[in-house]
């Protein structure tokens, strides 16, 4: 009904809208007219009479814009010209306007982008049908979703709770297709995924459970769209095609649809091959060994069915398992968890990164809308006579409010828009971004109608928040006390709530400013810090001979060929092969025992120690000291006894060897789990191997003829220009074998995955040190700019006495000065604390430097500066004479 | 004239509508008329008439139209619709039944306590 009369009211108020305010007018006319007929009669004269009628009606244009309101229907109307008053007043303040939208569209912008990561990443579920009844499954007390295949088969084939399991993990593959030759990043999928997944081809057929008969039985590929694009470019005759995976002729069956990037988020595969193949993928089949636990489980639901069902139904397979097979499953309980993000291991952390965050955003925003809602109080108090006036003309004050939070809101979707624009192209670049070489990690944060939703939603309630603000002051000004006598305002409190709030947030700054010099500084060290190799002046090719079809004797051969054209390479010093590169993604470790011990359970290893294989000239091409003995040399081949170079950590922790004199191990032993006895021959620097920030690891080297790899990174040092020599190597390998795949890069590129986590830490402390510190400039200002000009008087006054600079100074500014020192104090004080956490993300971070200390303070007393300056001089500008006058 | 008293809030409404329910009126005659029956005793600004008129036309109680008045002057003419009608007669009764209330209330004396 309300509704109605509104829309009817509004339509009326379409049709003839300057007709009805002219009606208005007639019928108050009208009313005049016959009231001065009424006095006429009484005997005044037609011209007093309606002067009197006039005085008797009361304010003729107060009655009349009360009228028109409570005709209703003007919401629009009143809503245009706000807006349009609005305009104008914000074009007349360009500086006020643009600090408010710059600050808006910071806050609004972070906000969108930290939902947009948590959209993609959490709230949004796979694109596939009826997503939200599938589940990763993970296994034992630690929820890891590693399964083993064996496993899987007995869970799919003894549950009554699922429509169906797949299993799936990912792999490097070499492909060539038309003469090309690329390393590709594939899905390994039970023949039953695309089934129970529900998805339709795009173009031809998947692979089906039915395709699956036995290791190598089913030769074929499903293309993903964007690498059919790419790769195929988007040609439909690839369909049907023989390509050769790792040198075996596969298949292409079909291409999946665009929309269906895989099932983990992060990763998205070039295509699919039955999981049955693997022998062929990945150089072996592990998968009958039902220890070995590499691989993920995802399963659908049946409907109807619970999850804690179905946890209960996979608990009574587990505990068959356990019985069946107690060596490797004595502990098999399962959970259910989100698919998406490997069950809990990326999923735990990354929930919790992403809460964090967007508490963070929220707080930002709060900063924003408390600093905007100071600035607009310095606006109304600026503006108090002008409102004033208003009111004295007969405005009503909720048409004041009105048309001040009108202003809000605009300034807030303009703001809004601004950061929401931002955050888009932000967010372009991170969904693109391919973090670590090598490896097709990616992120889908694409903004979508959620994320403008929730943009909106926050630009509107921030404008609100802080439109409200100067709410009190405007509901209590009295229109004849400041026409009269100039904004008084009462006397300011000793320390309000919104002082409290700036403090607050200078101390957030200040841990942010610290936090990201910390990082920064940590940054350049690590990379000038010893890693144990030298990335500088070395090249990198890597590859895997088991992808072009090297098998047995032929990878040794290969890479001696391979040694002996890049040692031949103009411009090479020196060149070597390992089969993993220290601090990249995943290593290999080996339980090593003493020369003495006789229990070779893994229980009671000694040490678990990162394994290399390496060939002859490794630690001069990358750069290795040797400390001591020997480096490998051809004769360390399967035919002589088992020797290895170990490092400085190595020669301590098994054997046994004393701190500054591991030269004893030298010639000593030690045993490998299956008893082999191996020789120390030489002893390297320690280095770093997982992470920078790891605590000195074991490691030991072996010679790659004694413990062959098909995966090979060969390294050359050389002072060559690297693009020359890149180019150079290629041709040469490419002369040796058309069909091998590999990449040539700098190891200094390479080393972006080593970095990645602190140059993550830092960029995003840089970013929201940028947030903290703007949101602290425009907090400061506004703080500032509303005490000097609640006090322009008072100012006037004192220069008028014959105050000096620094006294008009230190009245207006003094207390911001103070909340600004606390803030600063109480900040730096916190960051110093925060940087112990950091120290575990960037390498070698401490606060105990006088450089981020300097930095620091020096941060802060620039922020405080640029934002009192404009208030300052507006003190200190203020000339008694026309202050006093004027009021 | 007699001591005027102001208006207690809200019942502005009332008084327009009984005014209107004894005939179509125009504004400056709603005016008379309540003077009239309250014999000049209620205070009522001219010009606060509008926004309640206009208030109650919006809210379906009245309705009006353009005529010509005693004074042979174009004036608009406001008669009540049925739903003022009902409303009308409703807080007729819930005022009434308010002043009895009030009345009773105040003319308690201690002794009847």
């Amino acid at each position: 009904m309300k509704l109605l009369t509104w829309l009817r009211s509004l339509s009326y108020k379409f049709d003839n809208n300057s007709a009805s305010a002219n009606d208005l007018d007639q019928e108050l006319v009208s009313h005049i007219q016959h009231r001065a007929d009424d006095l006429e009669r009484s005997g005044l004269s037609r011209i007093e009479a309606e002067r009197r009628a006039r005085v008797e009606f009361g304010s003729y244009v107060k009655y009349q814009e009360q009228s028109h309101e409570s005709r209703g229907g003007q919401f629009l109307e009143t809503l245009c010209q706000d807006i349009r008053i609005g305009f104008r007043k914000l074009r007349k303040s360009p500086g006020f306007t643009s600090v408010a939208i710059i600050t808006l569209a910071l806050g609004i912008g972070a906000n969108a982008v930290v939902f947009s990561i948590m959209n993609g990443l959490i709230l949004r579920p796979l694109n596939i049908p009826r997503a939200e009844n599938l589940y990763t499954i993970e296994r034992g007390e630690d929820r890891s979703p590693m399964q083993s295949y064996p496993d899987y088969l007995d869970l799919r084939d003894r549950n009554r709770s699922f429509d169906g399991l797949i299993v799936y993990d990912i792999a490097p593959v070499g492909l060539s297709a038309g003469g090309k030759a690329t390393r590709a990043w594939v899905y390994e999928a039970s023949g039953n995924y695309f089934d129970v997944l529900g998805i339709q081809p795009q173009i031809g057929r998947f692979f089906h459970g039915a395709d699956e008969h036995g290791p190598n039985s089913a030769p074929y590929i499903v293309l993903s769209y964007g690498y059919w694009q790419s790769f195929f470019q988007s040609n439909p005759a690839a369909v049907g095609q023989t390509v050769q995976v790792n040198k075996h002729p596969y298949t292409i069956l079909g291409v999946a649809p665009p929309d269906f990037p895989g099932t983990e988020l992060f990763f998205s595969p070039a295509f699919w091959v039955p999981i049955v193949n693997t022998e062929q993928i990945q150089g072996s089949n592990t998968l009958p060994n039902r220890e070995d636990r590499s691989i993920w489980i995802d399963g659908r639901l049946k409907p109807g069915v619970t999850t804690a069902q179905a946890t209960a139904d996979l608990n009574s397979v587990g505990s068959y398992l356990g019985k069946t097979y107690p060596r490797e499953d004595s502990q098999s309980t399962f959970s259910l968890t989100r698919p998406g993000l490997i069950g809990d291991m990326l999923g735990g952390p990354i929930r919790a990164f992403v809460t964090g965050l967007s508490l963070l955003a929220g707080l930002i925003l709060l900063t924003a809308c408390a600093n905007l809602g100071s600035l607009f109080a310095t606006r109304a108090a600026d503006r108090s006579r002008e409102i004033a006036l208003r009111l004295a003309l007969g405005s009503s004050r909720k048409r004041i409010l009105r048309q001040l939070l009108t202003e809000a809101v605009m300034v807030s979707f303009i703001g809004g828009a601004a950061g929401l624009l931002g955050s888009i192209g932000l967010l372009r670049w991170l969904s693109a971004w391919r973090p670590m070489p090598d490896f097709p990690i990616s992120a889908p944060v694409d903004a979508d109608a959620r994320v403008y939703a929730v943009a909106l939603l926050l630009a509107l309630a921030s404008g609100f928040i802080f439109g409200m603000v100067p709410m009190r002051q405007v509901l209590k000004s009295d229109p004849y006390q400041v026409v009269k006598t100039g904004p008084t305002g009462s006397p300011a409190k000793q320390f309000s709530f919104r002082d409290l709030l700036l403090v607050l947030q200078i101390a957030v700054c200040a841990v942010l400013v610290t936090a990201s010099l910390v990082a920064v500084r940590g940054l350049v060290r690590s990379l000038r810090s010893n890693f144990g190799f030298q990335p500088q002046n070395a090249l990198l090719v890597s590859t895997d001979l088991d992808m072009a079809g090297y098998s047995g004797d032929q990878v040794p051969n290969m890479q001696r060929r391979m040694l002996q054209i890049a040692q031949e390479t103009p411009g090479v010093s020196a060149v070597g092969i390992n089969d993993r590169l220290p601090l990249d993604l995943g290593w290999s470790t080996d339980a090593v025992f003493r020369d003495t011990a006789t229990d070779l359970t893994l229980s009671h290893q000694d040490a678990e120690a990162m394994t290399y294989d390496i060939s002859a000239e490794y630690f001069q091409a990358a750069g290795t000291t040797l400390l001591a003995g020997r480096v490998f040399t051809q004769h360390d081949d399967g035919h002589a006894p088992p020797v290895a170079v170990i490092n400085r950590e190595f020669a301590r922790r098994v054997m046994n060897a004393p701190r500054d004199s591991e030269i004893q191990a030298i010639g000593r032993y030690f045993k490998r789990t299956d008893g082999t006895r191996i020789q120390v021959v030489g002893i390297v620097e320690d280095g770093k191997y997982k992470t920078l920030t790891e605590d000195p690891q074991p490691a030991m080297f072996r010679p790659i003829l004694q413990s062959p790899s098909s995966a090979t990174w060969l390294v050359l040092r050389s002072n060559r220009d690297p693009e020359q020599l890149a180019a150079a190597v290629q041709v040469r390998l490419r002369n040796l074998d058309p069909e091998l795949p590999f990449t040539i890069k700098t190891w200094n590129a390479q080393m972006g995955t080593a970095l990645f986590a602190s140059r993550m830490a830092t960029i995003s402390l840089g970013i929201l040190g940028g947030l903290g510190a703007t949101l602290a400039v425009t907090g400061i200002f506004g703080m500032a700019a509303y005490s000097v000009s609640k006090r322009t008087r008072e100012l006037g006054i004192r220069i008028a006495l014959g105050a000096q600079y620094k006294e008009v100074l230190l009245a207006a500014l003094g207390k911001t000065a103070r909340l600004l020192a606390c803030g600063s104090i109480a900040g730096m004080i916190l960051g110093l604390a925060a940087t112990k956490v950091l120290s575990s993300i960037v390498y070698q971070a401490t606060p105990r430097d006088p450089l981020v200390l300097g930095g620091v303070v020096v941060a802060m007393l620039l922020l405080g500066l640029i934002a009192t300056w404009i208030p300052a001089r507006r003190a200190l500008s203020s000339d008694p004479l026309i202050l006093l006058r004027e009021e | 004239m007699p001591d005027q008293t102001q208006l207690l809030p809200g019942t502005l409404d009332l008084l327009i509508l009984k005014a209107v329910s004894l005939g179509p009126l125009h504004g400056y005659a709603v005016l008379l008329r309540i003077e009239q029956i309250s014999s000049g005793a209620l205070l009522i600004e001219q010009g606060a008439l509008y926004p309640a008129l206009f208030r109650l036309v919006r809210q379906g109680l009245l309705k009006a139209e353009w005529g010509i008045s005693e004074n042979n002057r174009r004036a608009k003419f406001y008669e009540l619709t049925s739903l003022g009608r009902k409303r009308f007669r409703k807080e007729t009764q819930d005022w009434n039944r308010l002043s009895s209330v009030m009345a009773a209330v105040l003319a308690t004396q201690v002794e009847e306590l």
